[in-house]
């Protein structure tokens, strides 16, 4: 069984904890420039959205790669870039939807999120439950619950 | 490592930045941030220079935990000899630009000299450069954090910015970074603003690594969970912000009210951390937004507000709509019941003022409370606030003379000046409370006895952050004292001292100190920085950074007379509450509190206590 990360951007406190901990896991130091989940700040609004790769079933960057550097794994359904392959020529950068692939100029190669080979950093260090790592056919089911819970349906006595 | 072994020097007069090594005999003996620029400082600067003049320095420093994934490590300071006291300033911040300028492989920089013309430091990696800041003088923090992402296209750039308060001269002005953070206390803004300096922005992309990854990642996780399980940290705050004492402090009768008049205050319940959360009749919409943390924050205490669009300061300015930096107690206390105001959403419009501005809360509401008492004395009359009718609970003076002050115009030039000098001015001296020059905050000696000792020895003026025995004698953090007797405080305000020092040396936020003690941040410390950082190297070097604050000072001229608090609160007794008939204890405190310091009855240290400590 699959899973993905779910997140809810209403428990973000933009404490850049995933950040920290996405940049340590893949680079071995703290630098959310390196971060392949990135925390958006609306300030006027006061949010904070944290950001990252969807795994999309039919991958545009993969299937703009052009050597083949980006593969599925068996195990996790991530999309992984594979560094030796990557080329730095940055098509997948431009063919993702959703920008969560970037070039990282200190390597020339891509970056984007790999689970963690399944066991995602960010989710482990969120202190609020705002990214969790959930089943991937119902990431979301807690939003689902929380609904749910809204309804009203007290139990009442028959007359 | 947890240091980048590197810092930056910057001459204003040269108009060079120069990167030089950071001195690792002196981070070992003083850590980082507080204590290591304290060091630096002290070795470069006559504690004798004039404050705004070019010979004096402003230095940020990170510590080593700034930058990494240990709760609250997100922490910078501002070091310099401040604009309001002519003491020894050192002004903490959060929000992300600390964590920033660490990213950028920096420890600290040093800013000297005056520009010309106005200037901006961009810090991009190991570049810096000083660039024209004329189109940015005269404009607001906010503004100039917009302006300073226009320009370089770049919105990820982290911002320290002065506002109109820190150009014009108010000797409380603040340094604003990331819209709302501040490094707030002693006109540390002000120097800034003397030199010309209008912002610092930088972005930082290298990293910071510490000296045992693995270990430091198991004790850093350990940590946190004790933050989310303590009351405090874990619920209180995030849920109440440091508003959760406004009800509290209100309650024990140590709310220092109408200039410490009074020492309850009737309004408390509609500025409190739960009026905040209540939904308003107008929009049916609450005050507070969200919470919000500062870099790398686990707690997360920030208050962000959005004012009452309908409410009569605000309906015809939709650019105070957005939400902001919401009150946090101090603020709340200061501009609601030292000044007998309490209009929650008037208030949260000064606070943004003061963010926008770059003007500390405390001191303005402080120096506007003692105006009022002035004005009610018939010491000053409407002639000299230029028709301000300036009586305590007067919520058009507070908006007025906010903007007035910020902007150098009017009576607000007068109240620039800090309470010390606008009431040395108008021939009441007395009805200053301030210690060196620095307005109090807001807990009332009277009803909590620790406190009086706490900020008339404090090296900064008078100040909450730097022996906050409120913990103990309040909430009973580590453990309970009475607050109305002064007994055991000497002790207790020494400890907290120096075990507050090395919180501000660590690049760590003195909250954490709710649910951690010593012995919780001393294995973080040891496992990010090379070098065996034991709990007893690290008590002794938080005194060792006390008794250099003090021998600054002394240098700089104050003696241990100047170790007293404003007669209202020593002869004049709290007239209601629980502390009813008391004052503040503090000649019964403070010959103790030299002694167990190792101080002459001077409040010299002595030769001895010096060599100890290897000063």
């Amino acid at each position: 069984m699959l899973k993905a990360l779910s997140i809810v951007p209403d428990k973000c406190t933009g404490c850049m904890q995933c950040e920290l901990a996405c940049s340590y896991e893949h680079e071995g130091v703290f630098n959310p420039a390196r971060s392949r989940i990135r925390v958006f700040h609306f300030h006027d609004e006061a949010r904070y959205v944290p950001y990252t790769c969807t795994q999309c079933a039919e991958a545009w960057c993969q299937l703009a790669c052009p050597v083949e550097a980006i593969q599925i794994n068996p195990h996790t359904g991530a999309k992984e870039v594979i560094e030796n392959l990557c080329v730095g020529c940055k098509v997948c950068t431009i063919a993702c939807p959703f920008g969560t692939v970037n070039y990282n100029q200190a390597t020339g190669k891509v970056i984007k999120c790999d689970l963690c080979g399944g066991d995602p950093a960010c989710a482990r260090y969120c202190p609020t439950g705002a990214i969790t790592y959930v089943d991937a056919d119902l990431t979301a089911y807690e939003r689902m619950r929380m609904w749910a819970a809204r309804t009203d349906t007290q139990a009442q006595a028959s007359a | 490592m947890g240091w980048q072994r590197k810092i930056l020097r910057v001459n204003l007069t040269e108009g060079t930045c120069t990167p030089e090594p950071l001195n690792m005999d002196w981070a070992m003996q003083y850590l980082g941030q507080r204590g290591l620029a304290t060091k630096y400082l002290t070795e470069e600067v006559d504690p004798r220079v004039d404050p705004l003049s070019p010979d004096n320095k402003l230095i940020f420093a990170t510590g080593p935990l700034t930058g990494t994934a240990a709760s609250t490590g997100g922490r910078y300071s501002v070091i310099t000899k401040g604009a309001l006291t002519g003491a020894i300033a050192c002004s903490n911040s959060g929000g992300y630009f600390g964590a920033e300028l660490k990213n950028a492989g920096w420890d600290m920089v040093i800013v000297e000299g005056q520009a010309r013309e106005p200037v901006y430091l961009l810090v991009e990696d190991d570049e810096a450069r000083l660039l024209h800041a004329g189109e940015l003088w005269g404009q607001s923090v906010w503004e100039t954090h917009q302006r300073i992402h226009d320009i370089h296209q770049d919105p990820l750039l982290k911002i320290a910015a002065i506002g109109q308060a820190g150009e014009n001269g108010v000797l409380f002005a603040c340094i604003v970074n990331d819209l709302h953070r501040a490094a707030g206390r002693s006109g540390v803004g002000a120097v800034m603003g003397a030199k010309r300096l209008k912002a610092v922005a930088v972005r930082g992309t290298r990293g910071v690594r510490v000296d045992d990854p693995q270990r430091f990642l198991q004790v850093t996780t350990e940590k946190k969970r004790i933050l989310a399980e303590n009351a405090v940290t874990g619920q209180g705050l995030p849920t109440y912000g440091t508003q959760v004492l406004m009800n509290v402090v209100n309650e024990i009768g140590a709310l220092p009210t109408r200039n410490a008049r009074d020492v309850q205050f009737e309004g408390a319940a509609h500025i409190s951390g739960e009026a905040m959360r209540e939904p308003r009749p107008t929009d049916g919409r609450p005050n507070l937004v969200t919470n919000q943390a500062c870099f790398g924050c686990t707690i997360a205490c920030g208050r962000v507000s959005r004012i009452d669009k309908t409410h009569y300061v605000v309906r015809n300015k939709p650019e105070y709509w957005k939400a902001s930096g919401g009150l946090e107690y101090e603020n709340a206390w200061a501009m609601g019941a030292d000044t007998g105001i309490d209009d929650l959403e008037a208030m949260t419009y000064a606070n943004f003022v003061c963010n926008e501005q770059g003007m500390d809360p405390i001191s303005f509401g402080a120096t506007l409370a003692a105006a009022m008492e002035l004005y009610e004395t018939g010491a000053i009359t409407q002639e000299d606030t230029g028709g301000i009718e300036l009586r305590f609970g007067n919520t058009d003076a507070l908006v007025t003379l906010v903007e007035q002050t910020a902007r150098g115009e009017g009576f607000g030039r007068e109240l620039g000046l800090g309470s010390k000098r606008l009431c040395e001015k108008y021939g009441r001296p007395e009805l200053s409370m301030t210690v060196k020059g620095q307005e109090f905050p807001a807990y009332d000696p009277r009803g909590i006895q620790g406190m009086g000792l706490t900020y008339a020895t404090s090296n900064r003026g008078a100040c909450h952050l730097r022996s906050y025995t409120v913990a103990s004698e309040v909430l009973g953090i580590p453990e309970k004292t009475d607050p109305l007797v002064p007994d055991g405080k000497p002790a207790l305000v020494k400890a907290f001292q120096d075990a507050t020092a090395v919180v501000d040396s660590s690049g760590l936020c003195l909250f954490t100190t709710f649910a951690w003690t010593l012995d919780d941040i001393q294995p973080q410390i040891d496992a990010a920085c090379e070098g065996d950082w034991s709990l007893e190297r690290l008590l002794e070097m938080g005194e060792r950074i006390w008794n250099l604050e003090r021998q600054f000072n002394l240098a700089a001229g104050f003696t241990g007379a100047d170790d007293r608090l404003p007669e209202r609160l020593v002869k004049e007794p709290a007239r209601q509450g629980p502390a009813k008939g008391l004052t503040n204890q503090l000649g019964k405190m403070l010959p103790e509190y030299y002694a167990l310091r190792g101080w002459n009855e001077q409040g010299e240290p002595t030769p001895e206590t010096l060599q100890r400590l290897g000063l």
